[in-house]
């Protein structure tokens, strides 16, 4: 019986314990100070597939070998750049969706998402063939070619020669605006459709359907992918690429479909994050969304090496649940500071670094 | 003998152009930089002044990167703890209002043992990761702002009751953005005046010799040490006759008169190894092309003083000496350390930690003491950088700390194996040159300084992934041949 504890404990992990039973005691503060705890589940399962589909860009990167995708911000601005296509082509308020908004933002959203995956999984391939040449520093390097691509795009953010109103500056201003609006193309589309809420109309638990089917969507894929002839070989790529270079497995070009596949989630990730967020965030926001992402698949209890479908799900629910409820209660118990964005920083890092340490093979075992 | 001098400056010279043609990213950078200076439409004076004031804030703190690139650690992502350390120091030395030098002897006394103790602690935590100690330390350094951050706001006034209305937010919880310097720390270490520094270095260095003195007892030995105590004392004396102490009272140096000096004193050293060298030891040595190079380079530089351009931009730049001679401290710091015992004890662990637990050296132990040492020197060194800057934002000064100081010395031709206090003075050089042109020229060619403000970030992130990638790439072949080798 203690050595069954024993080995639950040690296959939660100390960390994840200790978020776990965070995250009950913040749930038990916020009924304590009696709280909407409706409205923040609201939020908590907003968010959950808010971010769902980024985090889960996280998978195929850690099967393939490449470890946690710190780079996915190369995902990220092809995203951005798709959404921005959609929006200068003015997708949404075309003659042949006229009289079908819903038809329109979806038409518009489905344009975005096509267009910056496959522009990511080209990008991602490139950068796949990069991450070949650097085998035992892919963290190192991706994290900084991650900073380098949101520096480079914000030069491109300023000089592209937008013509849509949504984009530029009203008044004066280079390039494109800081948040972008989405009301006129996809905003909240996802959320909306198939939507119901729980309850009481106003204050009831809003469940948005279509962004949650769509999350379990991708997730499903994923899953089918990796029980795939092709998945199933770049899991074995990642887990030993020896032993998968004698079975015949082509590790390199194994790891390249990850990559490309990570970079593609990446960019649908972005689009559907924005979409509930109603707002295109330009220039340095995304700079550190890869990190959040990477801390959320570590807490659903994935290793540097190894990760789950469902390690994004409950990573997910839980990084973000705890952001969401925590907050409040934080500023309920210590009026007049602002402790969301400091216990954002310390969990997901935090989270990082007790992985790094856990991490075995690769690099870290050179004695 | 002028032949000889002759093939001696060719192949010196040669060396020179190959060593910068096969430093692709030093070469990249100077040619970069050359075109952003053509095309600011700044006069070049307000460039160099620019240059220099960057030039002295930040160069210990990327001279702080160095030992542990020796020892095996990479660079140093890091050293953000060790600025945070020097950054807490500072807040109480200017909670309890102390000022001028007392206020920055305070804050390096203050910071020394913080900056240890969190060295140690990312020293123990990087011998958890190795392999892995650069991603490690980008991911702490985000790590770090959080805790930072959670003291400054909620700890310091919320448990530690602070009072003071200019320091903390209106509720009594939590620190302000920004904390002003000007007329407690600003230029309290620039301010100090060459005639302060003179003596102190006389003095220590005297009481160095006599301890010297009392702990050998070897006469021949003593006998010189005591003709050294002499000229000390020789020294001191001249710093108070008045027209030296005048000159010395000052606390900023034209870079004129520094020059003038640097080249006199150059030419001293040169001629005094030469007379040593030929009338002295009479030996044929091969060093005295060195010399009479040193000398001819000495002449070369002060005579290019008259030139009026360059006249004009040596009375328009002013050097704080004292923050100056910390840097040049430093360098020699490095180099001395690298002598020692320890020094060696890092270089072969840096090298392969195989081999130097088998030499009997303590791997871990030695990792721990260059975390120390470089977090230690990253406090100093941002001290340095918020005094000569005079505002202190509060959650903000440290966050690029790391990154600026490690493009700089990638820039200098560093990598994550080797640097030298030479490529982290190029690199300073080059990459603070750029940062100050960046936007003009930006602002010039594409009329929008804002493209100008996202290139440097983009050079900044740029530069360090590039040579992190090409070390990659080289670590990644270099195992490929070795083990090609063992098999067979």
């Amino acid at each position: 019986m203690n050595k069954h504890i024993k080995g639950f404990y040690q296959s939660i992990g100390l960390p994840r314990l200790i978020i776990l039973l965070f995250f009950i005691v913040v749930l038990f503060g916020a009924a304590f100070y009696d709280m909407d705890v409706v409205a923040l589940m609201s939020n908590v399962l907003r968010r959950w597939g808010m971010y769902g589909i980024l985090v889960l860009a996280m998978v195929p990167s850690i099967q393939c070998g490449i470890g946690p995708n710190f780079g996915v911000s190369l995902g990220i601005v092809c995203g951005l750049f798709g959404s921005l296509v959609a929006i200068e082509l003015d997708i949404a308020n075309l003659s042949i969706f006229a009289g079908n908004q819903t038809l329109g933002a979806w038409m518009s959203l489905l344009f975005a998402v096509v267009l910056s995956a496959v522009i990511a999984w080209f990008v991602g391939m490139g950068y796949g063939v990069l991450l070949n040449r650097v085998k035992g520093s892919e963290m190192t390097v991706s994290t900084y070619v991650g900073f380098s691509v949101i520096a480079f795009m914000n030069i491109l953010w300023v000089t592209l020669p937008f013509g849509s109103g949504d984009i530029k500056w009203p008044i004066g201003g280079e390039g494109a605006r800081n948040t972008i609006s989405l009301a006129g193309s996809f905003s909240e589309i996802m959320n909306k459709t198939g939507s119901f809420t729980i309850g009481d109309p106003e204050t009831g638990l809003f469940v948005p359907t279509g962004l949650l089917l769509f999350f379990f969507l991708f997730c499903f894929l994923m899953y089918l992918f990796l029980k795939s002839r092709t998945g199933i070989a770049m899991s074995a790529a990642g887990a030993n690429p020896s032993f998968a270079t004698a079975s015949g497995i082509h590790v390199n070009k194994m790891r390249i479909i990850g990559t490309a596949l990570s970079t593609s989630l990446g960019a649908v990730g972005i689009i559907t994050y924005a979409q509930a967020f109603g707002f295109l965030q330009m220039y340095n926001a995304p700079l550190m969304m890869g990190f959040a992402c990477v801390a959320a698949v570590l807490i659903g209890g994935a290793s540097t090496t190894r990760a789950r479908i469902s390690h994004v799900i409950i990573g997910t629910f839980l990084f973000q649940g705890l952001l969401v409820v925590a907050l409040p209660v934080a500023n309920k118990v210590l009026v007049g500071t602002d402790l969301s964005d400091i216990m954002r920083m310390i969990i997901s890092n935090g989270i990082i670094l007790y992985a790094l340490t856990k991490a075995k093979g690769g690099a870290a075992n050179e004695e | 003998m002028k032949n000889n001098f002759l093939s001696y400056t060719k192949k010196q010279c040669s060396d020179l152009i190959k060593n910068i043609y096969s430093n692709k990213v030093v070469l990249m950078f100077l040619i970069l930089c050359i075109f952003g200076i053509s095309t600011t439409g700044k006069p070049l004076t307000y460039t160099i002044s620019e240059v220099f004031s960057r030039f002295s804030r930040n160069t210990f703190l990327v001279l702080a990167l160095i030992i542990p690139v020796l020892a095996g650690l990479g660079l140093n992502f890091g050293i953000v703890v060790g600025a945070m350390a020097a950054q807490i120091a500072i807040f109480f030395v200017v909670y309890w209002g102390f000022t001028g030098v007392n206020g920055l002897i305070l804050c390096v006394l203050l910071s020394t043992p913080i900056a240890i103790l969190f060295g140690y602690l990312v020293g123990r935590l990087y011998n958890k990761t190795k392999g892995a100690e650069m991603i490690t330390g980008m991911v702490l350094a985000y790590f770090a702002e959080g805790l930072y951050m959670f003291l400054f706001l909620f700890v310091l006034g919320g448990v530690i009751p602070i009072k003071s209305e200019t320091l903390m937010i209106d509720g009594g919880v939590g620190v302000k953005n920004t904390i002003d310097l000007t007329g407690n720390l600003k230029y309290s270490l620039d301010n100090i005046s060459m005639l302060v520094l003179g003596r102190t270095i006389l003095i220590v260095y005297f009481v160095l010799v006599l301890a010297n003195i009392l702990i050998h007892k070897n006469k021949e030995a003593r006998n010189s040490q005591i003709s050294k105590l002499i000229l000390l004392g020789v020294m001191f004396g001249i710093t108070f006759i008045p027209y030296v102490s005048q000159f010395m009272g000052t606390d900023r140096l034209l870079l004129l008169d520094a020059v003038t000096i640097t080249c006199v004193l150059a030419i001293i050293y040169g001629l005094v190894k030469l007379i040593l060298i030929k009338l002295v030891k009479k030996e044929k040595d091969t060093d005295v092309n060195r010399y009479i190079a040193i000398i001819l380079v000495a002449i070369i530089a002060y005579g290019l003083t008259y030139v009026p351009a360059i006249y004009a931009i040596t009375l328009a730049v002013s050097l704080p000496v004292c923050t100056y001679a910390t840097i040049i401290l430093l360098c020699g710091f490095n180099r001395w350390l690298l002598s020692t015992k320890l020094g060696q004890d890092m270089r072969t662990v840096g090298q392969s930690r195989t081999v130097a637990t088998s030499a009997g050296i303590n791997v871990n132990k030695t990792r721990i003491i260059a975390m120390c040492l470089s977090t230690l020197l990253a406090a100093w060194g941002q001290i340095i950088y918020l005094q000569n800057l005079g505002t202190f934002s509060t959650y903000g000064a440290h966050s690029m700390v790391g990154q600026y100081a490690i493009a700089a010395l990638l820039v200098g031709g560093a990598s994550v194996q080797m640097a030298n206090n030479k490529q982290a003075i190029l690199g300073v050089i080059l990459f603070h040159t750029l940062f100050v042109v960046a936007p003009f020229s930006a602002s010039n060619l594409f009329g929008s300084s804002l493209i100008g403000e996202y290139f440097r970030v983009f050079i900044c992130y740029g530069v360090i992934a590039l040579a992190l990638a090409m070390h990659a790439w080289k670590t990644v072949i270099k195992p490929a041949v070795a083990k090609g080798k063992s098999k067979k």
